[in-house]
């Protein structure tokens, strides 16, 4: 069977997701096309060898609507035989996006293929594309639907995760990133960002607060309390019946960041890449997703992380380096706890909560930065995944060649 | 030509649509008023002499109250093999479209109906005056104007949750259809829900001359560009916050029990995608959806058909001259006796509260006195009318004043002794004929009534706490009771406005017996090892007010103790232990007797809030294994189910209807059940009979179900049976 490799990953840096963000100024369209033109510059690819290109993205209407990876590749200047489309497995959808492009090689159905995301938070807010899950009282009622913030709450209540620990869990991510930064440790990934004229916007992740402390948080009051007085703790309750009531431990500082960003993976056979020359950097070893418990929602990273070992062959001993989003602390705490992971084996650039969650192009981030790192610190495999709305977890492991 | 409608045509061509029911003090929709409901739509459309019509009632008392009950509750006669569920919401489409397609009704407009509505407008009845063009109403604020269908677990299915709606937005609509809250006509007339409020005599002349000056019209809805007030569809962020937040709250407070609230919600949110003639069809298919239910069918009976029934008398034997109770006297003033004063005196009876000292009895009419200055202070009491109630009532500490007293209630210290003191005294002073009660809810009546020496006018009148709030009384007949004193004291049942049912002796009667093992039932599981928070949460989600460990704590666990104490020492060898004694006996231990010293299976903190106490897991260790929350819930409502079923056995309980009644009023058994009975039949007997097996076989004999329900099992019979509300009369 064909094996699919990594040949390339980039980034855009992050932007803050807000009005006030540096990449607020640039369209969604803008940040994806200057990826895939990043991966073809910096690999002098003729890109009529790429059969596909596939983005993710979250929120699929206005800007970032009508299938943006078509149009992506369009406006990059690509061969117009590069066909393209968008995906949406919600916050993993980068990642899913990597492994739909591996999955084609793997097939044979592509020689060579894109996987990336792109988000633009502050230009196509979350939840502009509407869902009946949170609003059709149909799907709400029967799936006992809440917010990811309560879904958050309840891991932290349900596994015993205090407002400290997910507070200390959010200064080491921020110290973590900010050294990271500070070493160069992204450099090797890192697309600046220009403006229409080619001059340069953005060259680094704004969002970080490398001043976070304990005391700086806990003057944060937390996020959800509210939502859960409305109704959702007691939804929580009633499909976890064992907890007496909700605790409210998440707030901005140890959640992950609102921000703008994309990025991209070019994935493809072991032929394709001697035939162009290249030099492919990691095997993509085993994907899997799952569906999880969907009111906890965001367990699914435990389930997807043993899946896809499985899948591998591989034991857990087998990884040297995880990668999980921190999309809330109490995510990455539960994740170490069901899998006996060391805080030292994971997440040790830091992670979303220091620089920022662009939705659909997270999982294609992170997957670039765990590849960075095991060639930074020379270690072989890592095993990078996410929690996903409505109670999904996806997960890739790769190894060094 | 039509019996229940009234056509009159005037000379400016304008019908007069009166709909009165013959026979009937109130107008609802049965088969006879829908058939001609049609067919006087369909005159008016069709003679060109009728420019347009107004719909009025001919009763004085109101307009229309909705839908005959009778005819959801099982039997609906289909007509023509119509879907039934689509039949109004077709005939009031047709009156406001004239029948027309859209393009030609957006082009020509249809001929105006008009509602002229003269008194409260309920349900169907309100839904033809929202389907009606133009709706004028009479400026009495007592008119009521409301869709209450959720209260009996089913939905307004002829375009209420789709007119409403578009006319005060979707977020007011909600509100009103899921709670069932009436509008008064100024607060209508605001929201637009009626365009006119104007003196009685005036509301069909008002409606005539609309209809006079309105060749023709066009719904709201119907018209181009028309859009929802506060917005509404899938991709409106303001209706999906709406939308979300409403899912929200219902599932908090249905706890996934009652199917009407979600279909209310589904109707609404996807009726606002849609124009009026799909979103009528999407009603109708979740009113379908609701009839189908067994809820729905269970709430009508006993929420409704039953609680009405034994308000209006059925348990009353017949023959017996009505008589009113003028004077009660009232013996013991604590809490029981205090709230049973003050209902007492809000309907007019002189109250006699009599205690051991002037100050116990002043100090129980000070419950009435402070429940008065609430309702002053709120402006919904008058200064005047307070002081003339508060007169009624006389505290005293002597015999003599219960002279003249036409009816006493003991609620003193559940103490034989004391009980046996206080109505040896009483009986001295009252009339030769004057009935005794006793509000006891432990003690056997006939074993009281030995005090008196006429039991057959001794008898039990069991009120719950908070008595101005719990609707039931529950009235228990003693082995020599006759049915002169029953009468009477249904007849003050009745006089204070609450539901009776009536029970024989039996130790704890119907209520408190079931009751009891909610709790016991929840003690015997944190003793096992559960953890309390399920048992507390569980509870809520079977559909009980409140847990189990806090309606113990409430009730207070010394009670309970001192209650098993003393049914122990009466029955001897014949008493049947329980598996919360142990619980009971270490809270006993541990001085924790709930929130009366603040302390109990919860924690009462300062500032008003409780939590479970933490100290519970030392004493009752948290198992490894937890039970399913399935199999919680299956314990605490089979347990109650089993016991109930035992009293209907024991002939404690008289029908299936009056359990049922008196579970859901009385100890707030779950009503989208219908009640101990109804959930028997849903559940089938037979797997019910299967289910308490294997309880019992799990957890002991008490789940054990009694014969009656194996033999019912084995004939395939039922509690309830098609037609026949009132249920199974005890053998």
């Amino acid at each position: 069977m064909t094996e699919a490799y990594i040949y390339d990953a980039v980034r855009t840096p992050r932007g803050k997701g807000r009005k006030d963000g540096t990449l607020h100024q640039i369209t969604p369209m803008q940040l994806a096309t200057q990826v895939l033109q990043g991966i073809r510059n910096r690999n002098d690819l003729d890109t009529a060898n790429i059969d596909d290109v596939i983005l993710g993205c979250v929120s699929p209407v206005g800007e970032q609507g009508s299938n943006v990876a078509r149009v992506a590749a369009i406006n990059a200047g690509y061969a117009e035989t590069v066909a393209g489309y968008q995906i949406n497995r919600f916050c993993a959808s980068g990642l899913e996006a990597v492994n739909v492009a591996a999955a084609k090689v793997i097939s044979g159905e592509a020689d060579m293929a894109i996987g990336g995301g792109l988000e633009s938070m502050s230009r196509v807010p979350m939840g502009s594309d509407g869902g009946a899950m949170a609003m059709d009282p149909d799907v709400a009622f029967k799936s006992y639907f809440v917010p990811q913030g309560i879904s958050a709450d309840i891991i932290a209540t349900k596994y015993g995760f205090s407002r400290d620990d997910a507070d200390a869990y959010a200064v080491e991510s921020q110290k973590r990133a900010a050294q990271s930064w500070q070493e160069k440790r992204f450099d090797k990934s890192i697309l600046p960002v220009n403006d229409v004229a080619g001059r340069p916007v953005l060259s680094h992740d704004e969002f970080m607060r490398p001043e976070t402390t304990m005391q700086s948080l806990g003057a944060l009051k937390p996020s959800f309390v509210q939502q859960g007085q409305f109704g959702f703790d007691n939804i929580a309750i009633q499909k976890y019946p064992e907890l007496e009531k909700i605790n409210h431990i998440h707030h901005a500082g140890n959640s992950s960041g609102i921000v703008d960003g994309a990025a991209g993976v070019l994935v493809g056979s072991k032929e394709i890449g001697e035939k162009l020359g290249l030099t492919p950097r990691a095997k993509i070893r085993a994907m899997a997703s799952v569906g999880s418990e969907p009111t906890i929602m965001l367990t699914g990273p435990e389930f997807a992380a043993q899946k896809v070992l499985k899948r591998a062959g591989m034991s857990k001993s087998d990884i040297e380096l995880w990668e999980l989003n921190e999309a809330f602390a109490s995510v990455v705490l539960r994740f170490m706890q069901a899998l006996d992971i060391d805080h030292s084996d994971i997440n040790v650039n830091g992670g979303a909560i220091a620089m920022g969650h662009p939705l659909g192009a997270t999982g294609a981030m992170i997957l670039g930065t765990v590849l960075d790192e095991l060639e930074r610190s020379g270690k072989e495999t890592a095993l990078a995944t996410l929690c996903i709305g409505a109670g999904m977890g996806t997960a890739t492991v790769i190894e060094r060649v | 030509m039509t019996e229940t409608i009234k056509f009159e045509v005037d000379s400016d061509g304008i019908a007069l649509l009166t709909i009165d029911l013959p026979n009937q003090s109130m107008n609802v929709y049965n088969q006879a008023l829908i058939r001609d409901t049609e067919t006087v739509i369909d005159r008016v459309l069709g003679d060109d002499a009728i420019i347009g019509a107004v719909w009025t009632s001919g009763k004085s008392i109101g307009f229309l109250a909705g839908a005959d009950l009778n005819m959801l509750g099982g039997d609906g006669a289909t007509t023509d093999g119509e879907d039934p569920a689509f039949v109004m919401n077709r005939i009031f489409r047709k009156m406001e479209t004239g029948g027309k397609d859209r393009k030609l009704l957006a082009k020509e407009g249809t001929k105006p109906f008009a509602a002229a509505v003269n008194g409260l407008a309920l349900g169907g009845g309100l839904e033809l005056v929202l389907a009606s063009h133009y709706r004028v109403c009479a400026d009495n604020p007592k008119i009521q104007l409301g869709l209450p269908e959720c209260q009996v677990g089913v939905l307004p299915g002829a375009g209420g949750t789709q007119r409403l709606p578009r006319i005060i937005g979707q977020q007011a609509a909600l509100q009103a259809i899921t709670t069932g809250r009436p509008f008064k006509p100024a607060e209508a007339l605001g929201l637009g829900i009626i365009q006119e409020v104007v003196p009685l005599g005036d509301v069909v002349a008002k409606a005539k001359a609309w209809v006079k000056a309105t060749p023709s019209v066009t719904a709201l809805w119907d018209k181009k560009g028309f859009k929802f007030p506060g917005g509404a569809g899938a991709m409106h962020p303001g209706s999906a916050m709406t939308m979300m937040g409403a899912s929200a709250m219902a599932q908090k407070q249905t706890q996934h029990n009652y199917p009407a609230i979600q279909a209310v919600l589904s109707c609404i949110y996807e009726g606002g995608c849609l124009d009026m003639d799909n979103a009528i069809r999407v009603e109708s298919a979740y009113f379908s959806k609701l009839l189908q239910d067994p809820t729905a069918r269970n709430m009508i009976r006993s929420l409704f058909i039953n609680k009405q029934a034994v308000e209006k008398g059925a348990l009353r034997p017949e023959g017996i001259e009505k008589k009113k109770v003028k004077r009660l006297g009232m013996l013991g003033a604590g809490l029981m006796g205090a709230g049973i004063a003050y209902v007492s005196a809000k309907v007019g009876i002189e109250v006699v509260l009599f205690d051991i000292s002037k100050e116990a009895a002043e100090k129980g009419k000070d419950y009435s006195r402070n429940l008065n200055q609430k309702a002053v202070s709120r402006g919904k009491l008058p200064e005047t009318k307070s002081n003339a109630m508060l007169d009624l009532i006389t505290p005293t500490d002597s015999y003599a004043d219960l002279a003249d007293c036409d009816l006493i209630i003991e609620a003193v210290f559940e103490d034989p002794a004391i009980k046996k003191s206080v109505t040896e005294q009483t009986e001295a002073v009252i009339g030769k004929d004057i009935v005794f009660s006793s509000n006891t809810s432990t003690m056997p009546i006939s074993g009281l009534a030995e005090n008196f020496t006429r039991p057959h006018q001794f008898i039990g009148i069991h009120f719950f706490s908070p008595v101005d709030k719990m609707p039931l009384v529950e009235i228990i007949m003693g082995e020599k009771t006759d049915d002169e004193t029953l009468a009477l004291a249904l007849d003050y049942v009745s006089q204070i406005r609450k539901t009776p049912i009536v029970v024989n002796d039996s130790r704890g009667f119907f209520t408190s017996r079931t009751f009891g093992t909610y709790v016991q039932e929840g003690y015997a599981m944190v003793m096992e090892g559960v953890k309390p928070a399920l048992v507390e949460n569980v509870g809520k989600m079977a559909g009980m007010p409140v847990g189990p460990l806090a309606v113990g704590d409430e009730v207070a666990i010394d009670l309970s103790h001192k209650v098993a104490k003393a049914t122990k020492a009466a029955l001897g060898n014949a008493y049947v232990s329980s598996p919360a004694e142990g619980f009971v006996e270490k809270m006993m231990e541990l001085e924790r007797y709930g929130r009366k010293n603040g302390k109990g299976s919860y924690q009462y903190n300062e500032d008003g809030t409780k939590e479970i106490w933490k100290g519970l897991g030392d004493h009752f260790v948290v198992a490894d294994v937890q039970p399913s929350a399935d199999e919680v819930r299956s314990r605490l409502l089979t347990r109650q189910a089993v016991e109930a079923a035992r009293c209907f056995e024991e002939g404690v309980l008289l029908t299936a209807s009056s359990g049922d009644v008196g579970a859901i009023f009385g100890i707030g058994f779950p009503p989208y059940t219908g009640g101990p009975f109804s959930y028997i039949d849903t559940v089938g007997v037979a797997e019910f009979v299967i289910e308490s097996d294997r309880l019992a076989d799990a957890y002991g004999e008490r789940f054990r179900p009694p014969q009656l329900l194996r033999d019912m099992a084995e004939k395939g019979e039922t509690f309830y049976t098609a037609g026949n509300p009132t249920g199974r009369v005890a053998a």
